[in-house]
């Protein structure tokens, strides 16, 4: 099993962790490790040599710190090192004084415009915007059909055209005319899938750029690319001037080195993640919070926003505080699996969390949706008084709940066992190191960490 | 039946000059590349084998299979009497030869189930848009003007419009196809083709499935239910389980392949795209890890745009 660049780097931590003196072979050793770690996560190999010798250099010459042992100086240096290089801040997308804007998606063939499209226009419409949709996609079967349900999924306008209307550009054109006439503000292009050495097609994608006149030409790539990615993006950076990158599938377990790699040889910002199929799968790129998910440090930033807007604010204060008090109950687990569940499939929201401290290495345990439904099923069996005091909880009592439930007493015991665990385990978190609102979020990893 | 010999006898001198054609951009980067590196070498010394490794690893096949092939590369090499200022082609040979051993003891191109009833059931996964709708298009076409009765199931009910897509491939195609409503259970629409399939008598059913990222088990689950009920209603069925691939995937398509090795019992692969500049070497490397046979190659978005997949030339236009 390929360890995963997080896991990769914590070894790497690991092995210079408790050395007095950095010396050039540890970082030397560091660096070798990074290196293939970089290139298992399909960073391109030149790239990842390139930041290896700056990384290298930097921890050569950099003073030690006194407050950072060696060891988290080099890892330090690797982590700021990344954020650089991925481009420090979030970065906004740019529109004209004069509406319409109009942004045009470009990519490889599946790479997830379509999806993305839909996704954007989306997030546009829940940050102030009027966004509009237009496919020109005319080639693939079905291709234009597939935009517009999606887009009537999202509640996004979409403009369909004449029929028989074939013309990308005419297309565009009319979409853009329509969107003036009714007043939206943006104009999202979803275009064919290419290959970057089509040229016929990316002389098509030049013509749209003259023909619209684009604020945004955002690259959209998929996250499990391996070493082709700098090929082809510079190539549509070359061609087209992109203005941005987003990176989709990052549900999936690639260690999306593309990210790296495509920054690198596009010099463009990436601008935005794909989290899944759905049009709200979808979020700002964040450098620092991907670095530190590369890194190890998990996307705890990410996690506890989304977590925020889940949750009903005051209940999940209210939630927070009965938590951490000795008397949290199965009642209150309960309404907890309710709020979490609400921030999204679990994989993904476990994906998010920190791969450090005692819990490293949970969250990699496979996350059944099943498993929940079933656990908010047992606990629905339970008695009132069974949730506020699960002692009293026998062996009858287990059988009926499984009844109850549709489970087997075998599922009941291990339930009861996994909360009594996470009672203890939340003392542990709350005289904290990692803060209440990380703490809580520790407790659903546990709790989904094994449904076995 | 044995599923390659649907499409007759070998390949036509123009499928081989597609194919070669599909993998040119491979062969010269490896090739020229291969030749800058050995070019007035008389041994393979540290800084050949670095420049070897970074070819390998440009090329998708992934660190490990990259260091397992250098490290055949040095032991031959030292231990073949060296032709005087031929170390290039010596490397190369050696090379061509490790990759050909990799594909060949995988099987792949070679046929399977050859002893299957009609109706051979095929059914295609992977992850989110690698392709396994066109492919389906494609092996349709083929079949068809092998004279077969082919019938395609329409098991993605998820994705937006997928069953529009299909069904355009199913016209392209002279084929027909079964269909539910969006959001139906796959399986369900699996069982109607597999049930009109045996009342027809037609000699193939094709069944898409929803791409889906392996890492999650619950979509992973209905694959094998949809396995079990194929089964159920054919016995044997899915006779052939192709896993497509990305020739752009890096070294993520590995764990594709075992995970869905696991889930659906995948037989073979094809790998897709290949008409782009990517060299679809985690391929290679799945089939050293996993021993899983590379079938077909996707090498456009016309119905026309698959070939069977064929070790030796794809090694050879490799390092020709
Ligand atoms: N899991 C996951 N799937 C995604 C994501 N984005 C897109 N997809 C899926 O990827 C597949 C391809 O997406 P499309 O939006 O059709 O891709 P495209 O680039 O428009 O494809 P072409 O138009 O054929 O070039 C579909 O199955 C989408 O549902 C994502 O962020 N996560
Ligand atoms: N250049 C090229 N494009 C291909 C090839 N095979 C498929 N495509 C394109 O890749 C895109 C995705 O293909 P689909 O067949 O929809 O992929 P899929 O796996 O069914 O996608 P989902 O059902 O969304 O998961 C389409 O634009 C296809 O035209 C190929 O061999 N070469
Ligand atoms: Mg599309
Ligand atoms: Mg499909």
């Amino acid at each position: 099993m390929f360890e995963n660049l997080t896991e990769k780097f914590q070894r790497v931590y690991k092995n210079l962790r408790g050395e007095g003196k950095l010396t050039e072979e540890h970082i030397n050793l560091a660096m070798g490790e990074i290196r293939t770690a970089l290139l298992e996560a399909d960073v391109n190999v030149k790239v990842a040599q390139d930041f290896i010798e700056r990384v290298r250099a930097k921890a050569l010459g950099s003073e030690v710190m006194t407050s950072l042992s060696p060891s988290q100086q080099v890892v330090k240096t690797v982590h700021d090192e990344m954020i650089a290089l991925l481009g420090g801040q979030a970065v906004k997308l740019r529109f004209k004084s004069q509406p319409p804007s109009v942004i045009l998606m470009a990519g490889l063939q599946g790479s997830g415009k379509t999806t993305t499209s839909a996704k954007l226009a989306y997030w546009l419409s829940r940050n102030g915007h009027r966004p509009q949709l237009v496919s020109v996609d005319v080639y693939r079967p079905a291709a234009r059909e597939q935009l517009k349900i999606m887009a009537q999924n999202a509640g996004m306008p979409i403009f369909e055209g004449p029929p028989g209307e074939n013309s990308p550009y005419e297309l565009a054109r009319l979409a853009r005319r329509e969107a003036i006439m009714s007043g939206r503000d943006t104009v999202i292009v979803d275009t064919a899938g290419r290959l970057h050495i089509d040229q016929q097609l990316m002389e098509e994608m030049k013509k749209l750029r003259e023909q619209l006149e684009p604020t945004e030409i955002l690259f959209v790539a998929d996250a499990m690319i391996g070493q082709d990615a700098v090929n082809s993006a510079a190539e549509f950076h070359a061609k087209l001037g992109l203005t941005g990158i987003i990176l989709t599938k990052m549900d999936g377990d690639a260690r999306g080195g593309a990210a790296i790699s495509i920054r690198q040889v596009t010099g463009q910002p990436l601008k935005f993640i794909g989290l899944g199929e759905k049009f709200d799968a979808f979020e700002m790129f964040h450098p620092d919070r991907v670095a530190g998910r590369i890194l190890g440090m998990g996307d705890v930033l990410s996690l506890v926003e989304k977590a925020e807007q889940a949750m009903d604010a005051k209940k999940a204060r209210e939630l927070e505080k009965r938590m951490f008090a000795a008397d949290f109950s199965l009642e209150d687990f309960r309404e907890q699996l309710k709020q979490v569940r609400k921030m999204g499939p679990m994989d993904q929201v476990l994906g998010m969390l920190p791969q450090v401290g005692p819990l490293q290495g949970l969250s990699k345990a496979k996350v059944d949706e099943r498993e929940l439904t079933k656990t908010e099923a047992i606990i629905s069996s339970m008695t009132v008084k069974e949730r506020n005091n699960h002692q009293i909880i026998n062996g009858s009592r287990r059988k009926r709940i499984a009844v109850g439930s549709g489970t087997s007493v075998q599922e009941v015991n291990r339930l009861l066992k996994q909360y009594v665990q996470a009672k203890r385990m939340m003392k542990t978190f709350s005289s904290g190191f990692m803060g209440r609102k990380l703490a809580k979020m520790k407790l659903e990893e546990m709790f989904q960490g094994q449904p076995q | 039946m044995p599923i390659q010999s649907l499409f007759g006898p070998p390949p036509p001198p123009s499928l081989f000059d597609r194919f070669k054609k599909a993998v040119t951009s491979t062969r010269d980067t490896l090739a020229a590349k291969l030749e800058e590196a050995t070019r007035g070498k008389i041994e393979v010394d540290q800084a050949l084998l670095d420049q070897l490794e970074v070819t390998l690893l440009a090329a998708d096949l992934g660190i490990t299979t990259t260091t397992e092939l250098l490290k055949a590369v040095k032991t031959r090499a030292s231990s073949t009497t060296a032709q005087a200022g031929d170390t290039s082609t010596q490397v190369r040979d050696i090379l061509k030869d490790e990759l050909l051993g990799i594909l060949t003891r995988s099987g792949s191109g070679a046929p399977a189930n050859p002893t299957a009833e009609p109706p051979v059931v095929l059914m295609l996964v992977g992850v989110n848009g690698v392709g396994k709708t066109t492919t389906i298009g494609k092996l349709a076409h083929q079949l068809k003007g092998n004279g077969k009765e082919v019938l395609l199931c329409a098991a993605d009910t998820f994705r937006a419009a997928a069953n529009e897509q299909l069904e355009v491939w199913a016209q392209r195609s002279h084929t027909e196809m079964i269909r539910q409503k969006p959001g139906a259970d796959p399986s369900a629409v699996l069982y109607d083709a597999l049930a009109a399939a045996k009342s027809r008598g037609v000699d193939y059913v094709i069944v898409d499935t929803a791409g889906r990222l392996h890492n999650k088990s619950n979509l992973m689950a209905e694959l094998e239910k949809m396995k079990r009920t194929a089964g159920r209603l054919i016995p044997g069925a899915p006779h052939e389980v192709l896993l497509i691939l990305d020739a752009t995937t890096g070294q993520n398509g590995v764990l594709q392949a075992r995970e869905f090795l696991q889930a659906a019992g995948v037989t073979g692969i094809v790998l897709t795209k290949l008409d782009g500049t990517a060299k679809g070497g985690v391929a290679v490397a799945i089939a050293r890890e996993l021993n899983l046979p590379i079938r077909y190659v996707g090498i456009g978005e016309q119905r026309d745009d698959l070939v069977p997949f064929n070790p030796k030339l794809y090694v050879d236009s490799l390092f020709e």
